[in-house]
């Protein structure tokens, strides 16, 4: 019999349906691999007890006859979803010790559907950054590495402990979140699936927040189809976010199960082929299209002129979203407190020595754009921009349905690097913020190897509220790239 | 745009975050690259063009105006800085409070 280990979401249920294993067993052989791999660092905390003691009364359901979705099925949680008397940190020393007295919408959805929480994973600090870089509690280790040289690898971000745990077998699924590309990104860099939902999709309720117009929960998993059960047992209407959609969920594992095709219109954006991307992604993207195109689509040439602002809006509309959201956090209440003479220094102390050298960075580029004389120069300037990128998108599905780009220019680069100059690291998500921005669906699917074998991804972007076509397109280039490649020693 | 050192100490006050004076320096380096390179959104032209402050299509709801939470105080204090204070420790959902340092003399 292969390791438990080694199964996906749907073959677990399906083992666990036949009561070839019980969930307790499950969760064991995962949390044995969460012992192996410790130095890959991917979890803040462990939860091997609550574990145990999910997955026991997982097992007492299914003999009850009550079986959900994701029944017994073990996940690694982002460390940014709120858990009920389990620390949750956002990676901050402000939040350090911080234990919620309530259980986020989205993950007492998936507690619903059955599943067991092995622990909360690492993530750059208040989800803040491409490479994991920016935790307090240090980076994650991405288990690939390049042929021959023994450098560690980054795993992307910011969910990169929650895209490490599923690489490298810890676990068979994880929750992230995206606010730029923090779910696609990881994913390309670990060679798994993750998924951004059209915003509104997943409720942002009891999710530490960062901007919340674009902050979106979503799942990684190592197969498509996985993702959409992840996805179906996350979603719903939630009337404790004023933002999330009052739409029914579709069948979206039944969309993952079914790759036909035919017929469907594959936009490929001309603005993607930018400098800087690397000639192995660009040749990655022409061979997805001819994939896609051999599986009975029709790609079409498509223009989103307003690409390449993107990236320069997002970074006066994500800071100033954080700048407010991140005032919360005052040594009052919550989190951390460094005293102060008065009530004011106070403030001060406890802000500077609790957030990091990014959190501050973002914090002060939030509060300039904002602050009195600069407003119309700069936020309303970006929101302007975001009007045309959206605008771009709407035009773009009147002639097809669904894009298909490139996930990150490059893939996972050495930790330590593109530190030094905070827009190069920013660059990274060049090809996932457009689809932020409009509030589209976004999936990366692990499509093949460079020449130093890191995996690569390719993204593809659906049109709001439309999951299902992108994911029988993501299961039709699944199944032509037959993505197969593990990590050596994973 | 190019920002100097008292301009960071400014926004470093109006965020209310303690930078020491030798971060300065750098700070402004990197804000003012970042600013720079923000710089190219003024070749779009946005002349009469609505800003989007929201993707999602919905009107917000409405709900009814009445309580759907409370007694909870324990729980809402559960992670206050420095421990709650409590008028009656016996009655811990009733009269406990956050602590702060003196406000007024």
């Amino acid at each position: 019999m292969t390791s438990l280990t080694d199964l996906t979401v749907a073959q677990l249920a399906a083992t666990l349906a036949k009561k070839e294993a019980s969930a307790v067993e499950v969760a064991d052989a995962h949390l044995a691999k969460l012992d192996e791999h410790r130095a890959l660092n991917a979890f803040i905390t462990e939860t091997p007890e609550k574990a145990r003691a999910m997955a026991a009364a997982s097992d007492a359901r299914r003999a009850k006859g009550e079986a959900g979705l994701l029944e017994g099925i073990p996940l690694a949680i982002k460390d940014l979803f709120c858990t009920e008397g389990v620390q949750t940190t956002a990676a901050s020393h402000i939040l350090e010790g911080f234990v919620p007295q309530y259980e986020s919408t989205v993950t007492t959805n998936l507690w619903k559907s059955g599943a067991v929480m092995v622990g909360k994973t690492n993530l750059d600090e208040f989800a803040m950054g491409s490479s994991n870089m920016t935790s307090h509690f240090g980076g994650v280790e991405n288990p690939w590495k390049r042929k021959g040289d023994n450098r560690k690898l980054v795993p992307g971000g910011s969910s990169g402990g929650s895209a490490a745990a599923v690489a490298a077998y810890m676990v068979p699924g994880s929750t992230g979140t995206d606010t730029g590309g923090s779910i696609r990104q990881p994913a390309s860099f670990c060679g798994i699936v993750g998924l951004k939902p059209t915003y509104g999709r997943c409720s942002r309720w009891g999710v530490v927040a960062f901007a919340s117009s674009l902050d979106q929960p979503g799942p990684f998993a190592r197969t498509v189809e996985d993702s959409a059960l992840l996805l179906q047992a996350m979603a719903g209407h939630d009337p404790r976010d004023s933002t999330s959609a009052p739409l029914a969920v579709p069948d979206f594992a039944a969309a993952a199960r079914n790759p036909d095709i035919k017929g469907l219109k594959v936009g490929i954006p001309r603005e993607y082929h930018v400098e800087g991307t690397s000639p192995e992604i660009e040749a990655l993207w022409t061979r997805g299209k001819e994939m896609l195109k051999a599986a009975g689509a029709v790609p079409v040439e498509i223009l989103l002129p307003h690409t390449k602002y993107a990236l320069p809006a997002y970074y006066i509309v994500a800071p100033a979203e954080c700048s407010s959201n991140l005032a919360r956090y005052d040594g009052v209440r919550f989190g951390l407190r460094v005293p102060g003479k008065d009530l004011g220094e106070m403030y001060q102390n406890t802000r500077g020595a609790g957030f990091g050298k990014e959190v501050r960075r973002r914090i002060m580029i939030g509060t300039y754009v904002l602050s009195a004389g600069y407003y119309d120069a700069y936020y309303k300037k970006a929101q302007q921009i975001r009007s045309l990128i959206a605008r771009d998108f709407n035009q773009a599905f009147e002639k097809c349905d669904v894009l298909l780009t490139p996930t990150a220019p490059t893939a996972a680069f050495a930790a330590g690097d593109k530190m030094d100059d905070p827009v190069t690291m920013y660059l990274n998500d060049m090809f996932t913020i457009p689809a932020s921005m409009a509030g589209l669906p976004g999936i990366s699917v692990p499509a093949g190897l460079d020449r130093d074998g890191l995996p690569l991804g390719l993204q593809l972007i659906g049109r709001a509220f439309d999951e299902e076509t992108m994911l029988r397109a993501a299961a039709a280039l699944e199944k032509a790239a037959a993505f197969t490649s593990r990590p050596a020693g994973y | 745009m190019a920002l100097d050192k008292d301009t960071v100490a400014r926004i470093a006050r109006l965020a209310r975050l303690k930078v020491p004076d030798e971060e300065l320096g750098t700070l402004a380096g990197e804000l003012s690259g970042i600013f720079a390179w923000i710089e190219q959104l003024n070749e779009v032209d946005t002349r009469n063009i609505e800003p989007l402050s929201s993707v999602s299509d919905v009107t917000l709801p409405m709900r009814a105006d009445k309580v759907t939470d409370g007694g909870i105080a324990a729980k809402v204090l559960a992670n206050a800085p420095g421990g709650a204070v409590y008028i009656d420790s016996s009655d811990k959902n009733a009269g406990g409070f956050f602590t702060v340092p003196k406000v007024v003399e």
